[in-house]
């Protein structure tokens, strides 16, 4: 009977199902210790600007490159839709307004989710599997305080940081385009820029970055604390905080289109 | 003192403690022997804290610490130094800032009092001026002495211990173990020292105990241990891979 392959189904769905629950609360318990020993572990500064200059300096080119060439995309896919339909002069600000609402800080969080969540996770889980965090704890150092704080608050902070620069190079990045592939003037590119410019979308932009941030630091402490075995259980936690950062950053990406501008900026 | 009673540990299918009882007395080196696996290093870490038994108490100074919060169970953890199998020095960090963490972290102190004492335990463990490398450019008889540094930083009042030679060389066990006994004489610490290397532990332990399938089956000094009827003491003791102890 245990054999029968539906019964098998079931109980393969049921086991992965409570471990899936497990884990929410296994992270929902993460981020209560996170909210616990905020004040604490910020209280070593130099930690917390530490971990925002690996975050923004180490990340730096990869969002320059990434955002250049995105701008620059939506540059070219915008003029090609435009064509016949609407004026060109409204270019500058549909590159900016698809830039700053979903662009700039989407792929700053799926970018970040590779590049951080990754790093996070690897160095965690190295020490964890090289007993160094049991060291941190036999010396009385609490390792959220010591290690999860600074790398969770870096990078809610540098994750809105880091898209503004997004914003800025991938609106250039179309204005590259605009005017050298086009044929746009300069001054209806960045008067269009400035006609429909909203404070309340650049706004939404740094809202969803700051939840990207919490959720790629989260991850990826979340799963380097969770790494078992050796050189394979660091791969492993990599993998799965990557993938897990980059999944819930398109899905908080949903939720938070939803919540802000059906609610919070719907006026 | 250190007073384990009755510790059970299982990890997975396999019963890893089964009601271990173990004294601890101050001031005292105590040698756990056992085999690869038979639970030493669980009951070590039981001692600091950093596993939950199953069942069982374990008191320093009268104290529980099975169920403590982890705040009090800090301030237990700060009594105590400890000396990983791997040493578990923090790579991201230089030799200096490992072996000073602890006094940055704890005590209050200024940075040229924590350099003077980080310079002062390296020194004990014949490493001076090594501050500004890396761990990993140090060889793993280095690593295993500035880990003794780290772990000597709080001037603790118990040194766990973690097969403090294992992976060495015989020179550089044998100076491991020298420089083990000289700073138990010079600091009066109580030390737990877990080991299957008979010839260290001969040269460390004032007692040696000798945990097999997660009970404690001896506990002698090392001439009682020499002259051990228990079967399953003495094959370990001899090294031979016939008698009671199956080799796999």
């Amino acid at each position: 009977m245990d054999d029968f392959l539906p019964v098998r189904g079931v109980r393969y769905v049921r086991t992965r199902a409570l471990d899936g629950v497990a884990e929410v609360g296994r992270v929902a318990i993460l981020m209560r210790d996170f909210a616990r020993f905020l004040v604490p572990g910020l209280s070593s500064f130099g930690r917390v600007i530490q971990q925002m200059g690996t975050i923004g300096v180490g990340s730096l080119w990869l969002v320059v490159v990434v955002s250049l060439f995105t701008g620059a995309v939506a540059a070219v896919q915008a003029a090609y839709q435009f064509t016949s339909v609407v004026p060109m002069r409204y270019l500058g600000s549909v590159v900016l307004r698809s830039v700053i609402i979903e662009l700039g800080p989407v792929l700053t969080g799926l970018v970040l989710s590779g590049r951080v969540g990754s790093s996070i996770a690897a160095e965690l889980g190295t020490m964890k599997v090289t007993e160094q965090i049991d060291a941190l704890r036999a010396m009385a150092i609490h390792p959220i305080r010591y290690l999860v704080v600074p790398r969770v608050f870096a990078a809610i902070v540098m994750l809105p940081v880091m898209t503004v620069l997004s914003d800025a190079i991938a609106v250039f990045g179309g204005y590259v385009v605009a005017v050298t592939s086009i044929g746009m003037s300069s001054h209806t590119y960045t008067q269009s820029l400035k006609d429909f410019f909203l404070v309340k979308d650049l706004l939404s932009g740094l809202i969803k970055a700051f939840f990207f941030g919490g959720i790629i630091g989260v991850m990826g402490c979340y799963y380097g604390f969770a790494t078992e075995g050796g050189a394979e259980g660091v791969g492993l936690a990599t993998t799965r905080a990557v993938v897990a950062s980059c999944v819930l950053v398109l899905i908080s990406d949903y939720v938070l289109a939803n919540v802000l501008f059906r609610f919070i900026f719907a006026k | 003192m250190i007073r384990v009673r009755g510790l059970r540990k299982r990890l997975g299918a396999k019963q890893v403690l089964d009601g271990v009882d173990l004294d601890i007395q101050a001031g005292e080196t105590v040698v756990v022997m056992g085999r690869s696996g038979s639970g030493k290093s669980v009951l070590l870490k039981h001692i600091i804290g950093l596993m939950t038994p199953d069942e069982g108490s374990i008191e320093v100074e009268e104290q529980e610490i099975v169920g403590m919060g982890e705040r009090d169970l800090d301030s237990v953890r700060r009594r105590f130094g400890m000396l990983f199998q791997s040493a578990a020095l923090f790579d991201s960090l230089t030799v200096g800032d490992n072996v000073g963490l602890g006094l940055r972290e704890h005590l209050r102190l200024d940075d040229t009092e924590v350099r003077r004492r980080v310079a002062e335990r390296l020194e004990w463990v014949g490493l001076a001026g090594v501050e500004a490398m890396k761990p990993a450019s140090l060889s793993g008889g280095m690593r295993k002495r500035v880990g003794l540094a780290r772990a000597l930083a709080m001037d603790p009042q118990y040194i766990l211990y973690d097969e403090p030679t294992t992976g060495l060389d015989p020179i550089m066990a044998d100076a491991i173990d020298q420089l083990i006994r000289s700073l138990q004489k010079r600091l009066g610490v109580t030390s737990v020292v877990v080991t299957h290397d008979m010839t260290s532990a001969y040269k460390m332990a004032d007692r040696m105990v000798m945990l097999h399938e997660g009970k404690m089956v001896f506990s002698g000094t090392p001439d009682e241990t020499r002259a051990a009827t228990n079967a399953v003491v003495r094959q370990f003791v001899q090294g031979s891979s016939t008698g009671p102890i199956r080799p796999l």
